[in-house]
Order: structure tokens, then C-alpha cells, then sequence
């Protein structure tokens, strides 16, 4: 194994621990795996890589800035009207959110 | 190659087995091996997918008996007649398409020494790594009076199928003023909602056809999922249509005459029915036993980061059949665990770190046309153990406006359609 793989593998795992610290609520820093499997926790309502073909709203290439305010605002309980998504996202953070923005945001390069 | 898969060779070499056929076990452009799957389910159908999604490379076969899967979300639509028995089924060529091989057959046995797996063809499958997302069997007489005899004729329709097709052509059978009695167990069991959701649509059927019937819950606990929710959308919609007697009012039936169509509670009172709907105590699905990984509460303990076994290394448990509380044993829940389970095996067997687990949970109801509720919750796991990520989560509001309910109900729509496609759809 080359020494710098080795090195961010060690990197990668004590970010992880960190995660699992006391008082450490979400993540610090999320590998591209880490927000792949995060964001298939939103294709069973939005569709599977947020193409959606229902009444939900699509998430898949959508502008970055436009998918992270929406989420703060229904993280913040701002939006009238909503009904499930102010309780869901009030269990991601911060960093999750970013993440989660930008990669449906750049969804629109995966199949 | 990696410890894991020199294992893995010298165990094919000596079981004979067809991987034998791979040129490599281990190739540069991601993780080789075989998985077997048992169980086309929300689980199981889900983690299939998901594995050729994230190593193209790796065999993955699908064990399920049926050609076409009949899902328990939707199926008490079904029985208020808002939803046609095909609707609610699907077949397995959008997985087929995605490169899994899906067999159907049932899973008889598992060796968990030799990773194999028999199944009733006769068989024998050899993994490196085993998916069991078996749903739930039954605990036939823990309710004193109910087998599976029982069953054909007070039915429990609590697997989609022939079962809940009985307990539609009973509902039809029955006279207006008839009485259609419940019984409903004491938690853990598939679906918390499901009961009271039943309810709901079982009284829109008779509202149209049998207006004067009722229908009694009889409940072995005080409390359950959307409770006030519930008992707001039943009066709003069907007046005193559905009543429901808890733990504390008698509601616990200890024993079925189903031949009568009779229950008897705790204390003794006797309730007759026209239709006998008998939601009995349930178990992990019995293959979970034969390999091994279920523990004394007849449910599968596993490990919170990745849906691996506890008991038995290498076999990976999704679903109703886990102990995945505070995760309730939901379609939508199995689904997530599905999909953190895949990466872990993927990232096992390309010696990688597993991704850091991502759960998540919704459920809607249907209390009628255009009245739905919601539950949802986001999960993670912490110091070995599942947690609800705190601050997250709950069920709809109480004072939602009718417009409110109807959004949830189209979403309910949404949510089916979305999260069934994401499963069994043609890949997009």
C-alpha cells in the first residue's frame, strides 16, 4: 500500500472517531462514500438519485445554493405549510446538509 | 488479496464451488465475491440492488419465492378497495436488469461454517458473504387457539398475499350490522401502525357498502403509534364506527376459537365475530433461526453500524426481523438499513472503511381519501447502538388543517411509488 493511502486511511479514521466522541452531535468531515449513503436516505421519497416521478419535488441537478436553503429552512421550521420535512431534517446537520446540497446539486453527472 | 478473500479461495477450492469459474476474486476496479440475498423484500430486494449498484463486479443472487412481491404497505388500501391487488405487487426484471441473479425458491438451511445456503430446489448456494432479510413468521399458539389451521379461517393477513385476499372476500361476505373484530399484539411487532391503519380502511369499505357494521380492536397494550392522531381521523371520518379497547379495558385476547369466530380476553369477556382478523405475536422469519442468529427474544440482534449479525460473522440481517429499536419495523426503515448494510459488505470486501451508517424512517397512513398522517425519524448509530438522532423526527400535528392531511395523503402516494421504483423499477 502506498504511504500516503495509508496515511489518509489513518486520517479518514480518526475523523471518524471523532464523530463518535461525546458532545460530537454530527459529522466534522464526510468521505464521498460517507454522502453517497447519506443521500440514499432521501431516494425512497424523492426518487432514486432525487429523480423523482411523483408529487415529491426532485432533488437531481438542482441549483446547490437553492437545495441548502431549503434544507435550513426546513431544518429552522421556517417554511409554511410543510408537512414531513421539517422533522426529518432536523436530524442532519450542518456539514450533512452541505454535503447533501452539493451532491444532488452534481447528481446531474451520475446516471 | 486480501486475508478475507485467500479464505475464500481456499474454502471455494475445497467446496467446489462455482466461483471457481471468477478469473479473480479480487479485481482492481472494486469488490468480486459472491452474496447471496434471501428474501425479495423491502430488505432484501433493496440490499441486492444496491450491491450491483456499488460493485458491478460482485455476483449477487437473490433468493424469493414469489414471481411477483406483494407488499404489506398499501395492502389495507387494497382491502378498502382503493387499490387493485395488482398495484401493490412487483415482479423482479428491474433487478434482473441491474445484473442481479434472482432464483425463486425458498432458503431452507444455511451452513454458516461452510457458507452455504440449500434451498428447496435442492440447491446449494455458496457465499462469501449472506444477506437474510427474511420478514416475519408467526408465532403460531403463543395465542392460545391460533395455528396456521386457524389462520385460513380468521385470518391474519399480516404478509401481503393469499392471506389478505381472505380477509377481503370475508369482508365482502359479510351482512351490513355485522361485527369485525381485531386483535392486535403487545410491541414488537411488523408495522406498528399497521393495526389502526387497517382499521381506518377497513371502515371506508364499510362506509360505502355495509354502513351499519362495526368494528371492535381488541389491544394487548395501552398505547400505540399516531395514537391520538388515530382516534382523531377514525371520529372525523367514521364517527363511532371503530372502537378500541386497550390493555387497561380488558382489550387483551389470550385465547381464538376461530372455528366460532370467538376471542376471549384476560378477564374473561367473550367477543363474537363475524369477521375474526387475528394480528398474532411474531419472530425473525424462520431461516434466521436455522442460521443461527437469532437470540432468546426469537429476533436478530446486530451490529448498529452495519445490520452484521452479532451471533454469526459474515451473515448480515435487514429488517422487521432485526432489533433495530429505537428503528421500528418498517418497509422505509429496511430500505436504509439495506443500503448502509450494501456498503458495508462493499467496503469489506474491498478492504476499505465502511461509510459512516445513514437511517432514516417515514411512514404514512391512510386514514380515507384525502386524510393522511405521517411518523418519520432519523437514526444513527453511537457507541454501538442505534439512537434517534435527538431533536429529530415525530408524527404529524394534531390541529393539521384539512389541507394538510391531503398533501400527506398525496405524499403517501409519492412515497410508495418513489420508494417502490427505487427498489423494483427498471434502473433509469
Amino acid at each position: 500500500m502506498p504511504r500516503s493511502s495509508f496515511l489518509l486511511r489513518q486520517l479518514s479514521f480518526l475523523t471518524r472517531l471523532a464523530l463518535f466522541l461525546p458532545g460530537a452531535a454530527g459529522a466534522t468531515s464526510l468521505q464521498p462514500d460517507d454522502v453517497a449513503l447519506l443521500a440514499g436516505t432521501c431516494f425512497n421519497c424523492h426518487g432514486t438519485n432525487g429523480r423523482s416521478t411523483t408529487a415529491i419535488p426532485g432533488l437531481h441537478g438542482q441549483p446547490e445554493a437553492r437545495l441548502r436553503t431549503r434544507m435550513q429552512d426546513f431544518r429552522a421550521g421556517s417554511t409554511a405549510g410543510t408537512t414531513v420535512m421539517t422533522r426529518l431534517m432536523k436530524g442532519y446537520d450542518e456539514v450533512q446538509i452541505d454535503a447533501l446540497a452539493r451532491w444532488f446539486a452534481q447528481a446531474g453527472d451520475r446516471p | 488479496m486480501t486475508p478475507f478473500s485467500r479464505r475464500h479461495f481456499l474454502s471455494a477450492l475445497a467446496a467446489g464451488s462455482a466461483t471457481l469459474g471468477c478469473p479473480a476474486l479480487v479485481r482492481a476496479d472494486g469488490a468480486a465475491g459472491r452474496v447471496v440475498v434471501v428474501g425479495g423484500g423491502f430488505g432484501g430486494a433493496t440490499a441486492a440492488r444496491y450491491l450491483k449498484r456499488l460493485a458491478p463486479h460482485l455476483q449477487v443472487t437473490l433468493v424469493e419465492p414469489a414471481q411477483r412481491f406483494h407488499t404489506c404497505p398499501f395492502s389495507n388500501l387494497y382491502l378498502a378497495g382503493l387499490r387493485s391487488w395488482d398495484s401493490i405487487g412487483h415482479g423482479y426484471d428491474g433487478l434482473r436488469v441491474a445484473g442481479v441473479e434472482v432464483i425463486h425458491a425458498m432458503a431452507d438451511d444455511v451452513d454458516s461454517a461452510r457458507r452455504t445456503v440449500r434451498l428447496s430446489t435442492g440447491q446449494s448456494l455458496a457465499w462469501d458473504r449472506l444477506v437474510l432479510s427474511p420478514g416475519v413468521d408467526m408465532r403460531w399458539n403463543a395465542l392460545e387457539g391460533y395455528d396456521e389451521a386457524a389462520a385460513t379461517l380468521a385470518p391474519h393477513a399480516w404478509k401481503a398475499g393469499p392471506q389478505t385476499q381472505l380477509l377481503r372476500r370475508q369482508m365482502e361476505a359479510m351482512g351490513d350490522g355485522g361485527t369485525f373484530v381485531m386483535t392486535i399484539p403487545d410491541n414488537p411487532f411488523r408495522c406498528p401502525p399497521g393495526p389502526y391503519e387497517r382499521a381506518a380502511m377497513v371502515a371506508h369499505y364499510f362506509s360505502r357498502h355495509k354502513p351499519r357494521a362495526k368494528i371492535l380492536l381488541l389491544d394487548a397494550k395501552d398505547n400505540f403509534s399516531k395514537k391520538a392522531l388515530f382516534l382523531q381521523g377514525w371520529k372525523a371520518r367514521y364517527g363511532d364506527m371503530i372502537e378500541w379497547i386497550g390493555l387497561s379495558d380488558d382489550g387483551q385476547v389470550t385465547r381464538v376459537d376461530a372455528g366460532q369466530r370467538e376471542v376471549l380476553t384476560a378477564f374473561g369477556q367473550k367477543h363474537r365475530a363475524d369477521v375474526l382478523n387475528v394480528i398474532p405475536p411474531q419472530k425473525a422469519g424462520v431461516i434466521a433461526e436455522r442460521a443461527g442468529i437469532v437470540d432468546a427474544s426469537g429476533w436478530v440482534p446486530v451490529k448498529a453500524e452495519s445490520f452484521e449479525s452479532r451471533q454469526v460473522a459474515g451473515i448480515y440481517a435487514l429488517g422487521d426481523a432485526t432489533l433495530a429499536a429505537p428503528m421500528p419495523k418498517s418497509a422505509f426503515a429496511a430500505n436504509t438499513q439495506a443500503k448502509v448494510a450494501a456498503a458495508a459488505i462493499v467496503a469489506e470486501l474491498t478492504g476499505k472503511a465502511a461509510p459512516v451508517p445513514a437511517y432514516a424512517n417515514t411512514c404514512y397512513s391512510l386514514i380515507g381519501p384525502g386524510y393522511g398522517i405521517s411518523v418519520a425519524g432519523v437514526y444513527q448509530a453511537e457507541a454501538g447502538r442505534i439512537v434517534e438522532v435527538p431533536g429529530s423526527g415525530g408524527v404529524s400535528p394534531l390541529d393539521g388543517s384539512p389541507d394538510f392531511r391531503a398533501a400527506e395523503a398525496r405524499y403517501g402516494d409519492s412515497w410508495y411509488a418513489a420508494m417502490t421504483a427505487d427498489i423494483w423499477g427498471q434502473p433509469g
